[in-house]
């Protein structure tokens, strides 16, 4: 009898220290998925357009053959993210052009000599490869129909046509070499000028949507659409030859593949492979038709399918994973100080608000720019964990707050020391609130980390964003279905969570 | 040299008790209490004596609770000090002194997530008592307030409010307290749970011969209970006393006034 009541009493115990080890262990699982996950091979970026992707596959397959460990980091985003991430060492090399390096990166007026560009990029650690072989500048592109039926030829014949509607690439309305300088130096008068996504743009342009938009002239869309190329007859645009960028510090043996790659890629077979890539989605199968030098083969089609989505949803576990460990490692401490009430507390839940306001995208733009940060999987970690502050900070203040005033003066009375009384009694009694503050987090975690794709950070916004890129529905799908699938079986674990871990006593 | 044989002030305190069986166990000298907007507790001496029963009777709002909060220091006084067996309570020895101190306030205050066994074991094992020695104390104590030990391993949503405040009652005598500190802790029940409870009650004090102040704003409750009865109004003392000293010698037309307003209630 006695022992029997013993055992019972230790059951009592063990139970109630177990909770906090069972809860630690489980949020450890993404710290380990973390560490397993770093490596060094030298790491290609590209834009977010299908022949910056077609290039840095070509490039990865160029040094792979060479036996160097190399990943592919597809669209990370525009210019100025590809040219930070190189200088901060996040990549190793990216195509560019050399029209776009003298605008958008050296941000120089003049017209520079290649070996001047050359030279200027040294300063800055980073070579240059000598041109691929083609020039992809910038171009106006409209419906072919509708240049005939205006009598439209050349980019000065827009100026007797101020009616036509233009949707242009966000970064083709900031350039230097983009919208604002070309519409001055061409008296253009349009007034209906909106900035679109480069693929949706070419959708727009083919239903009706807009008139105008900006391309680049080897774009696959252009023969495909039956768009025609308005002539830059006072030519405006510079030129566009396209090169590799690569970090000086990096291997020789990298920098002459990537030299190998140099004059063997003309306009044609440029737009072929464009052509190709968006035809099959398959930017790898467009990639080795260049080294298979025309004949087709059917099995040289990369990755499977089970593997890239085992490989975005791991990555996507990770980022969000990582991300909720941090909310919760500081959200709930926060959360303590913030159910204190006084300024701090205000402080505290004031700060959490204002970050969720942030639009997501944003969030992660202004972190790009900053020292530590970068295009890296360490900037999408925090604004996710940024992200998931507030309802982690919220529901841990409120749980506490909601405490009863005779039971805190209970633990007060009873002699409990302020460590304990919070520990064994304020914190278990706010778990449910606690827990369920986390399981927000964690489903908001899942959703925004698929834009964590538009800085390279991969996961389940990989595919979403290739997709988009190709306007290809089915590709969309094969993130968001997964991502959404990944919220709910959150949901569910979550739910899970709460029998194994909410004291039963809060439970009946 | 007689003195430091009892080290432990505990020890010295229940010497102290025998050899003078009268002298106060807590005194209050010039305590009051303000808040933002009133005054709840006017300049109080009050003393509570070992042994016995004090009641503190009146009106709500007269400073009954504070008073008791005042002694465990769940607040912290304007003026005044309090003693606790001789020694000044402050801030830095209310911790331990705490321990010597039960504190049973209305539906038990027990924590909801925790079984009642937890809640009457929490501070003992907080403090490091031997398995065996909790497990002993425990079943002493169902035994004392009445509480079967098949229900220890409730949680307080399965237990009655009756049976909470048995819970909460071992609760505030599992470190064996020298002083029982009870805010309306009857208040909550129905009048037939309540009136078990309080012959129980009234078992245990006299067996553990428990030095108790009691808060009640009942009358009947005062008199069964009460060696001793404090009457409060609207923060200050107005007469403390028996029964009899009360119904007798009233201070003050309040007494008589208070007495007679709760006579209905004593008759039925």
């Amino acid at each position: 009898m006695k022992v029997a009541r013993l055992m019972l009493i230790g059951r009592d115990r063990r139970a109630r220290r177990a909770r906090p080890i069972v809860f630690l262990l489980l949020l450890l699982i993404p710290v380990a998925v973390v560490i397993s996950a770093s490596a060094n091979p030298i790491v290609i970026g590209s834009k977010k357009f299908t022949e910056s992707y077609v290039l840095g596959e070509i490039a990865r397959r160029a040094l792979n053959d060479t036996g160097i460990a190399t990943e592919h980091r597809q669209g990370m985003g525009g210019t100025i993210i590809l040219w930070q991430a190189l200088q901060g060492g996040q990549i190793d090399a990216y195509p560019e052009y050399t029209g776009t390096i003298a605008q958008e990166i050296l941000k120089n007026g003049q017209q520079l000599s290649f070996h001047e560009v050359r030279d200027a990029l040294g300063k800055f650690g980073v070579g240059m490869t000598e041109p691929l072989g083609f020039n992809n500048t910038y171009a106006l592109v409209m419906r072919r129909s509708e240049a005939q039926r205006l009598g439209i030829r050349t980019i000065s014949d827009l100026r007797k046509h101020p009616e036509l509607k233009v949707g242009l690439t966000h970064e083709f309305l900031d350039r230097q070499d983009g919208w604002q300088p070309l519409r001055g130096r061409y008296g253009l008068p349009q007034q209906s000028v909106i900035g679109i996504d480069h693929s949706l743009g070419y959708a727009a342009l083919a239903n009706g949507s807009i008139d105008l938009k900006d391309a680049y002239s080897t774009d696959a869309k252009i023969e495909e659409n039956d768009l025609v190329v308005l002539e830059d007859d006072l030519r405006f645009f510079p030129k566009y030859e396209a090169v590799f960028l690569f970090r000086s510090s990096m291997s020789p043996g990298a920098i002459s593949a990537l030299g190998g790659l140099e004059g063997t890629l003309d306009e044609k077979r440029m737009i072929h492979l464009n052509v190709e890539a968006e035809r099959t989605k398959n930017y790898t199968f467009a990639a080795n038709l260049y080294f298979e030098r025309g004949e087709r083969s059917a099995n040289s089609v990369g990755e499977s399918f089970p593997h890239k989505l085992a490989r975005w949803t791991l990555r996507h576990l990770e980022l969000a994973g990582f991300s909720l460990l941090l909310s919760v490692v500081i959200g709930i401490p926060l959360g303590i100080l913030a159910s204190r009430g006084g300024l701090i507390g205000q402080g505290i839940l004031g700060f959490a608000s204002i970050v969720q306001t942030i639009p997501s995208l944003a969030l992660l733009a202004l972190l790009v720019p900053l020292p530590f940060f970068g295009i890296s999987v360490r900037t999408a970690i925090t604004a996710l964990f940024l992200y998931g502050l507030l309802p982690i900070v919220r529901n841990t203040a409120s749980g506490l707050q909601d405490i009863p005033r005779s039971l805190r003066e209970s633990a007060v009375a009873l002699g409990l020391s302020p460590f304990t009384r919070l520990w064994e009694i304020y914190l278990p009694m706010a778990s449910r609130s606690i827990l369920s503050g986390i399981k927000t987090s964690a489903v908001i975690n899942i959703g925004t980390a698929t834009l964590a794709a538009l800085i390279g950070a991969g996961g389940l916004g990989e595919p979403i964003l290739s997709g988009l890129n190709l306007n290809d529905h089915a590709t969309i799908l094969e993130g968001a279905v997964p991502a959404a699938l990944l919220a709910l079986l959150v949901q569910w674990i979550f739910d899970v969570l709460d029998r194994v871990l909410i004291p039963k006593g809060l439970r009946i | 040299m007689l003195i430091s044989v009892f080290a432990d002030q505990n020890l010295a305190g229940r010497i102290a008790c025998i050899t003078a069986p009268m002298s106060a166990l807590v005194k209050l000298v010039g305590v009051s209490k303000r808040y933002a907007d009133a005054t709840a507790l006017y300049s109080t001496n009050l003393s509570v004596e070992r042994g016995k029963t004090t009641i503190l009777i009146g009106p709500s709002g007269c400073g009954k609770s504070t008073l008791l909060r005042l002694i465990i220091r769940l607040i912290e006084p304007d003026s005044g000090s309090i003693e606790f067996n001789g020694e000044s309570i402050t801030s830095d020895t209310i911790g331990e002194l705490r321990r010597r101190i039960g504190y049973v306030i209305q539906e038990g205050g027990l924590f909801p997530h925790l079984t009642a066994r937890a809640n009457v074991l929490l501070m003992a094992r907080h403090i490091g008592k031997s398995e065996d020695e909790m497990q002993n104390r425990l079943v002493e104590l169902c035994k004392l307030t009445r509480f079967s030990v098949n229900l220890l391993s409730r949680y307080p949503v399965e237990l009655s409010g009756g049976q909470r405040q048995r819970v909460g009652l071992m609760r505030a005598l599992m470190l064996s307290p020298q002083l029982l500190l009870l805010d309306e802790p009857l208040g909550a029940l129905d009048p037939l749970v309540r009136a078990a409870l309080q012959k129980d009650l009234k078992e245990i004090f006299v067996r553990l011969q428990q030095t108790a102040l009691f808060v009640t704003h009942d009358l009947a409750e005062a008199i069964y209970f009460g060696d001793e009865i404090v009457l409060l109004k609207e923060g200050r003392v107005v007469q403390k006393g028996s029964i009899t000293d009360l119904r007798e010698k009233p201070a003050d037309p309040f007494v008589s006034e208070f007495i007679n307003a709760q006579r209905g209630v004593l008759l039925t």
